[in-house]
């Protein structure tokens, strides 16, 4: 069934002279353009871009999508990552053209919906925060991680402070110590203890005078909730420094708990994950801030304030950081977060964590025999097995398991993070599957810890290719299809 | 309504499930492990929940009140643009297989992605002349801050040089990028509207890591590109250039004039204005600084059938691998948005490429004809530009004029005061291949009644008439 002329690369079906698209003809005098174009500037040729007609380009990216697995055809336990249901009504409502076909720089008076609808969103994520002042801005997680660590150094600048240390556990998320040095600041690991949690003698012994922020991801990666969270926030907020909350996994507390009331200053959310945004391959994504009333004069601008005649555009903060995007944000993909939740509320937004993590505890007690948890007996939306056992006991290592349950139909959880679980297998199955699935996904996993060991580590057997070689890419870095032009 | 698939009856197995292993029996113990203290103890304060139809009013309602080229023709740009986006690109890439797709981690199960992201690699290194592009940024403005980042990276250092010329957000964002750092930046003045070679050579020297340029720059104008990456290659700095992707079409590749790192918006490129993002970030380099790049790569290779495949590479330049040492905090690119952006330079071509690129620059040359023809307004610079050019108000009341030309049917231009405030009287009009002459005309025509009278209520309806008028 599969049609592999179709998904050869588009310069090898491009044919000299094929065409897709014709412009017009103008309805303007034509410009000579030698005249006009100065000859420095001007290129002999356009780019040789490949040459195709439509139906070739239907069908190559059609065929190309079907090699994909998603959440529209495959269930996606990607842990961390939240892959629930990207609910369709949402596109109709981002296609439509007082919404699509919008300029960033129109007149605010040719906006006020699209303002209304941005100053709603602030306060909802201040809501859910538990936290004062929002940020739409920052276009992805790690870039609000980022703009969070700017606003908290332009903070202790005009407190006169000096503090050049931000600390991470070392089970965070990379961006975070990444983020820590793009702001500046010195990245300091802090260690888990035998439970997962951030080993508080550790924690201790490394607040000081020079701690600007703790970043701590709550829950955590684990998918457990800090248990010693209040007590991390009162000595970092004694020593003068701040905790950022590495929102990544709030679909686990929506309505449960908020950041803000156990000790978060701020926090950035992912819209593409909590609120169903789709993933798009790898982005976009949105990564808006929220933040305690004291950091609010130093957020990005501008921000949508309202007033009697309406809603507008406010530029007038002289503390702010400035800007890390161009224009208002990933509106588009903040549209969809608003379009959510309006259609969930408030009770709707508390169930969905609540059957996230309903879910996530009926795979952990239908797998923990087979992928053992080593932290705990429960959990939050996600959590860690480990294939130690299982490697030991027939060879069958996280990744060829990853591997054999793409030939059920199931795409693989996270493996191999956090590195603080050897052989870690992460699953975070999100609300929106059903016990079926649930239950055929826990058989498989079954089913192919009983295998001959050779046949699960030679998959997968049904996929377009089989364990490309990473270590050759890497050699002979062929990027492009051509060499260089 | 929160898209959830349980019944009661699988509620209840699920949780005899979980409590024969030893887990929480009910809904409340599943959250037992949050301390008390920590519990919101009330409902969420946010708006009632609305069944489809009620939010298909709502927002319907919202986005009614925001202009459209329903109502208003667009003349706007400043880094964002009205191009024509072909149907093929929307159908294709709501695909759901694209759409509620990840970040390809397990090779096998996203060999359509990375096909597609190679591919934009390959038309990304085509369109400008260099030699390796990444999977993509967030928008211009962050490509541009990563690649002034690499710049300060591959030397030591500490002066960055911005041309006046390049998009004001772009330097507002290298700014705050740079903030704690402890980088100098330098803005390079552009009083004629480009940047002279022999100006840009009086702020560069031995400290300037880089130069950021931007061609065509801010103003719509042409600038000496490859006269001003001599100046920056000369005193031992890099070339950071800004392009706009559709200029390509007609203009000379950044990587055939010096640049270094080249950085884009690649929204004209198929995607839509949608109030200023997702948008796309595109950036591109030669190869020899490919270790020191942001964000993902995809590279080629083979599986162990041995059949041609792609996968995620390069990795230890990353976040996730390298941690506090990575070349950037880059997750997530933008990849639905290199999908659209492939897509349409691929139904494009090189040939409609040039066509748009034409078309573009004879309507903009057509449209500041006629816009200078009348009494009211006069040209700021004296330079080529492709599709966007400055125009000056004597009255000095660009915001007025752009209001009073709204209520007439017109998004007429972007005031400049706000970031150059020697520019106060001047906005900045670009024209796109979707305009038509009637527009133009009618534009041209808005602009001069609002001149003669001093009663805008009857020249606007005048002008909306003749908006009527060519739209039949």
């Amino acid at each position: 069934m599969r049609n592999t002329q179709s998904t050869n690369l588009l310069s090898e079906l491009s044919r000299p002279g094929r065409r897709g698209a014709r412009v017009g003809a103008l309805d303007v005098p034509a410009v000579d353009v030698v005249a006009a174009i100065p000859a420095h500037a001007r290129a002999d040729a356009p780019p040789a871009l490949p040459e195709l007609s439509e139906l070739d380009i239907v069908r190559h990216y059609t065929n190309l999508s079907t090699l994909n697995m998603s959440v529209d055809s495959h269930f996606y336990p990607l842990g961390s990552c939240t892959m629930k249901y990207n609910p369709k009504r949402n596109e109709r409502l981002a296609a439509l053209p007082g919404m699509l076909d919008v300029h960033p720089y129109q007149p605010e008076s040719s906006l006020q919906g699209m303002l209304e609808m941005l100053w709603n969103l602030q306060g909802i994520f201040a809501e859910i925060a538990g936290l004062d002042a929002v940020s739409l801005q920052p276009a992805a997680g790690a870039q609000g991680e980022l703009t969070a660590l700017l606003v908290a150094a332009a903070y202790f600048r005009d407190r006169g402070e000096v503090r050049s240390n931000v600390l991470v556990p070392t089970s965070a998320h990379g961006t975070n110590p990444a983020s820590a040095v793009m702001a500046g600041f010195k990245a300091i690991g802090i260690e888990s203890d035998a439970e997962g949690m951030v080993d508080m003698v550790d924690l201790r012994s490394k607040i000081d005078a020079q701690t600007a922020v703790l970043m701590i991801t709550n829950p955590n990666t684990l998918g457990l909730f800090e248990r010693n969270i209040v007590e991390i926030a009162r000595l970092v907020h004694e020593a003068g420094g701040l905790i950022y909350l590495d929102g990544a996994n709030m679909n686990a507390i929506l309505g449960a708990a908020r950041p803000g009331d156990f000790g978060a200053d701020m926090m950035h959310y992912n819209p593409h994950k909590t609120f169903s945004g789709p993933h798009g391959g790898g982005g976009p994504g949105a990564g808006p801030i929220a933040v305690r009333a004291m950091l609010e004069p130093f957020l990005p601008t501008p921000r949508v304030v309202r007033h009697e005649g309406g809603f507008s555009l406010d530029f007038n903060h002289p503390k702010s950081i400035g800007r890390v995007r161009s224009f208002f944000g990933n509106v588009g993909v903040l549209l969809r977060a608003y379009a959510y939740i309006r259609t969930l509320g408030a009770d709707g937004l508390a169930d969905v964590s609540r059957y996230a993590v309903l879910n996530a505890n009926y795979l952990l007690a239908l797998l923990r025999d087979l992928l053992p948890v080593p932290y705990s007996k429960g959990c939050l939306h996600e959590f860690v097995g480990s294939a130690m056992e299982m490697k030991s006991r027939s060879g069958i290592s996280a990744m060829d398991l990853a591997k054999r349950l793409l030939d059920y139909g199931f795409h693989a959880p996270t493996v191999y993070f956090p590195i603080t679980v050897r052989e870690a297998v992460m699953i975070e199955p999100t609300e929106t599957e059903s016990r079926e699935t649930l239950d055929a996904f826990a058989d498989a996993i079954r089913t192919i810890i009983g295998e001959p060991t050779e046949l699960v580590q030679a998959a997968p057997h049904t996929a377009a290719v089989n364990r490309p070689d990473e270590v050759q890419a890497a050699k002979s870095q062929r990027l492009a299809w051509s060499a260089a032009p | 309504m929160s898209y959830l698939p349980h019944t009661a009856d699988d509620v209840r197995r699920m949780f005899e499930t979980i409590r024969l292993s030893g887990g929480p029996g009910d809904m409340e113990s599943l959250f037992s492990g949050i301390p008390s203290e920590c519990r919101l103890k009330r409902p969420l304060k946010i708006p009632v929940a609305l069944d489809e139809m009620e939010l298909e009013s709502h927002i319907r309602e919202l986005a009614g009140r925001n202009s459209s080229p329903a109502s208003a023709v667009c003349f706007l740009g400043g880094g964002a643009y009205d191009h024509f986006v072909p149907a093929v690109v929307d159908q294709l890439a709501a695909r759901g297989e694209f759409f509620t797709s990840y970040t390809p981690y397990q090779a096998e199960a996203s060999q359509g992605n990375l096909q597609v992201y190679f591919e934009y690699q390959s038309l990304m290194t085509t369109l400008t002349g260099m030699e390796v592009s990444n999977m993509s940024l967030y928008d211009g403005a962050s490509a541009a801050a990563e690649a002034v980042l690499m710049a300060l990276s591959v030397t030591p250092r500490k002066k960055v040089v911005l041309s006046a010329s390049a998009h004001p957000e772009y330097r507002q964002v290298v700014e705050t990028y740079l903030a704690n750092l402890g980088v100098e930046t330098v803005i390079a003045a552009c009083p004629s509207g480009v940047l002279q070679p022999q100006d840009l050579v009086q702020v560069v020297d031995d400290q300037t890591a880089c130069v950021l340029l931007q061609q065509p720059n801010f103003f719509g104008c042409i600038e000496q590109l490859s006269a001003l990456t001599k100046v920056a290659h000369a005193a031992g700095a890099l070339a950071v250039v800004a392009v706009d992707p559709v200029s390509l079409g007609l203009l000379k590749r950044p990587g055939d004039c010096g640049a270094d790192i080249v950085v884009a918006e690649g929204q004209g490129l198929g995607n839509h204005l949608a109030y200023g993002g997702p948008y796309l970030g595109i950036l591109a380099c030669r190869e020899s600084f490919v270790r020191r790049m942001p964000g993902r790569l995809t590279g080629q290779t083979l599986d162990r059938r041995g059949n041609r495949c792609w996968v995620l590479t390069l990795q230890t330049r990353e976040q996730h691998i390298r941690r506090e040492k990575a070349t950037s905090n880059v997750c997530t690119n933008q990849g639905l948005l290199a999908l659209r952006s492939s897509i349409h330079l691929a139904v494009l071509g090189p040939q409609g490429l040039r066509e748009v690129a034409e078309s573009c620059l004879a309507k903009a040359s057509y449209a500041h004809r006629r816009l200078l023809d009348g009494q009211r307004l006069s040209a700021r610079f004296d330079q080529p530009f492709f599709k966007e050019f400055v125009v000056r108000d004597p009255q000095s009341r660009p915001n007025e004029l752009v209001a009073e030309l709204l209520s007439a049917g017109y998004l007429a231009g972007v005031p400049l005061g706000r970031w150059y405030p020697e520019l106060d009287d001047c906005l900045l009009v670009a024209v796109t291949e979707r305009r038509t002459r009637a527009e133009i005309d009618g534009l041209a025509l808005a602009i001069n009644s609002l001149f003669v009278s001093s009663s805008p209520s009857h020249h606007n309806n005048h002008a909306k008439h003749s908006v009527h008028q060519s739209a039949f």
